[in-house]
């Protein structure tokens, strides 16, 4: 891990030693990928467990984990407190475990509770079973649109009155709690995004991730040409047992006879 | 009596099954015919394993490899019952007993979530664990999860050898369950799943050589076999060098021969001689296999997961075009996020031409896109034989997953040019 440089934006992944185990690395990817193609110079930073991290960074992107490396995770947040960094970044991207960390609480299976960063009013505790599978969302920003990705956690997460929502899932668990009166997928707060969607989130969404840039830069963000993303995302929507009107049943249930 | 005549009834019951199952071209039939057997009687495992010598071999990449490899180790000692095709569950397993009846000795490959139930039936002699990362996430295995059955399996039989990787962090903290272990030095090329310490998460620390330990106390125990990539050799720590000549390509197969002549080993067969059987195996249920398809010249890898795309893209030839298969069924996992863990930009400096990539597959859009990002020049085509037709002629390296390569194969075998 080096400083920040003179690069137009420098996103930093934190921890995805320990919270890489969903390959949401990936979003940073996409982030940078996108700006260099609109012509802003970037530089990815990775802050592993071992490592201080930098307190300057644009954006930062959080990934999710196994259920054992939270409270590690959560200890070097603390540590180095990272809840000033977060709150002037000018994008923050949380997904499953990073978005847990960013709350109050999360409460494991065993009744033990980790403190978050408290960025977010956001709470976690344990749902009945995990939740596994496709979601289809439809966000609560206009311009975003509708969201695709793959879920898989066990954590229920309950939003604060005043924490908006990124999306209401139309397929799928997402925080497996309502909001207003309707289920609800994330949250949104400022320069906060968080979700609990995987795929990687950013490169199944490319409107999410152009509202992180647009955040992060403070400039349009007109389309990029990436010949998959079409069929990709028709795929994605298309398939989408919702929009045929039948239930979704989750994928976790069932196990195949033969694995490879 | 009547357990007798039920296991009977089961048996003959499964085997026709199987035979009705191949004869109906529905698939090799090991699994439907061990599900008939397993069902009519749920003891027929542990009855068809009564006094056999058992190896169980189990972990996440190179279990058929390592499987396929010692089976030829412990044909040197006499027939060797083996579910060859990679049914590598319960009913897999009764399948190949119940295929070979009279041979004494026996190598399961099981899949890494049933070793506990297999190894409950058949009171293995030895299990073979290679290595554990991250696979089909979305059945709800996290490796640290899968590292922690194992262990509980292994607990319960203190009788049996456990043959382990001492270079995988995550098998170390498995098979230290174990009361019986034989470590074998036999490489790692991935770490990206235990940076973290497998016991308390902390970081874990290299040093010298392939060693690596933690601040809990977690460390790599001594190896009593090293693989010796050097000169191709598994050395033991008396001084003894056995070559390793194989058919098959990579250092992770060095590894995989040296596990399986170390499990032989306990099993009675010397390794010196079995070493010389080890070169007959050169595919193994079709992975590595070379097929010419009018004017191509493929080779068939398979890769599953992160770790399998690591070790296999350094093997690719630099002259070759690429077909990359990607499916996302349930025997896949569903999720797809993990291709971005794969390290698909080394591809970029690969010398081919700007068409020489195809992503293809169920899922080769899901690909297609990771290669976009990753700046690798592709074009994307989802039926992998009509991507074949985007291909220059000459040799074309094919790597797929799971359901993608054995879907493939089965078409290469079949259908014509």
């Amino acid at each position: 891990m080096s400083a920040p440089t003179a690069a137009d934006l420098a996103i930093a992944v934190l921890l995805p030693d320990v919270l890489g185990t969903y390959s949401d690395a990936g979003n940073a990817v996409v982030l940078a990928e996108r700006a260099r193609r609109r012509g802003v110079s970037t530089q990815l930073l990775t802050v592993t467990l071992a490592d201080a991290p930098p307190h300057g960074a644009d954006v930062y992107v959080l990934g999710g984990g196994e259920d054992a490396a939270l409270p590690a995770a959560a200890r070097w947040l603390l540590r180095h407190r990272m809840r000033d960094a977060l709150a002037e970044a000018r994008a923050v991207l949380a997904v499953c475990a990073g978005f847990q960390l960013l709350g109050s609480t999360i409460t494991d299976l065993a009744g033990r509770v980790v403190q978050g960063l408290e960025v977010l009013d956001a709470d976690t505790a344990p749902g009945r079973e995990r939740a596994v599978g496709e979601v289809v969302a439809s966000a609560t920003v206009a311009t975003i649109g509708e969201l695709t990705g793959f879920e898989n956690h066990r954590g229920h997460t309950t939003l604060g009155p005043a924490v908006q929502p990124l999306a209401v899932p139309t397929r799928g668990t997402g925080n497996g709690t309502q909001q207003h009166g309707r289920p609800s997928e994330g949250a949104l707060s400022g320069a906060i995004v968080a979700t609990y969607l995987h795929g990687p989130v950013l490169a199944r969404n490319p409107s999410l991730a152009d509202h992180l840039l647009a955040l992060a830069t403070g400039l349009d963000q007109p389309p990029l040409d990436l010949p998959d993303q079409e069929p990709l995302r028709r795929a994605y929507l298309e398939t989408s047992p919702h929009a045929r009107g039948r239930r979704w049943r989750p994928i976790g249930r069932n196990r195949s006879r033969r694995r490879g | 009596m009547v357990a007798e005549q039920r296991f009977w009834v089961a048996r003959h019951a499964g085997k026709l099954t199987s035979t009705l199952s191949r004869r109906l071209g529905r698939g090799e039939g090991a699994v439907i015919g061990g599900r008939v057997a397993l069902a009519l009687d749920p003891g027929a495992l542990r009855r068809l394993a009564r006094e056999r010598r058992i190896a169980l071999v189990s972990g996440t990449n190179g279990k058929t490899t390592t499987s396929h490899l010692l089976a030829a180790v412990l044909r040197t000692l006499g027939p060797v019952a083996h579910n060859a095709t990679g049914a590598n569950m319960p009913d897999g397993a009764l399948a190949a007993l119940a295929d070979a009846p009279d041979a004494q000795l026996a190598v399961l490959e099981v899949d890494e979530l049933h070793v506990a139930t297999v190894a409950g039936a058949v009171d293995p002699r030895v299990v073979v664990l290679g290595n554990l990362s991250r696979d089909q996430l979305d059945r709800g295995n996290e490796v640290r999860a899968v590292a922690a059955a194992l262990a509980q399996a292994l607990r319960h039989h203190p009788d049996t050898w456990v043959v382990a990787n001492a270079d995988d962090p995550m098998v170390v903290w498995a098979a230290r369950a174990a009361a019986r272990t034989v470590w074998v030095s036999a490489g790692s090329g991935w770490s990206g799943d235990t940076a973290g310490c497998p016991r308390c998460g902390e970081p874990l620390r290299l040093t010298l050589g392939r060693a690596w330990g933690c601040r809990c106390g977690l460390v790599r125990p001594r190896p009593q076999w090293s693989v010796r990539r050097e000169d191709c050799a598994l050395t033991d720590d008396e001084g003894l060098s056995v070559p390793l000549s194989l058919h098959l390509p990579g250092a992770f197969n060095l590894g995989n021969a040296a596990l399986a002549l170390v499990a032989g080993a306990v099993l009675g067969a010397d390794p010196l001689v079995a070493a010389a059987g080890l070169a007959n195996v050169s595919n193994v249920g079709d992975r590595y296999r070379k097929v010419r398809r009018g004017r191509h010249e493929l080779r068939l890898l398979m890769a599953k997961n992160p770790a399998g795309w690591a070790e296999t893209l350094p093997l690719l030839e630099p002259d070759a075009s690429l077909l990359l298969v990607i499916n996302a069924r349930e025997a896949d996992g569903r999720d797809t996020s993990w291709l971005w863990d794969v390290p698909f930009e080394q591809l970029t400096s690969r010398p081919g031409v700007a068409t020489d990539v195809v992503a293809a597959g169920e899922r080769a859009h899901d690909l297609g896109l990771r290669l976009d990002y990753g700046h690798v020049r592709h074009t994307t085509v989802t039926d992998p034989v009509d991507a074949l037709a985007c291909l220059p002629p000459g040799k074309v390296e094919v790597v797929a997953n799971y359901t993608a390569f054995r879907t493939l194969a089965r078409r290469l075998a079949t259908e014509h040019t």
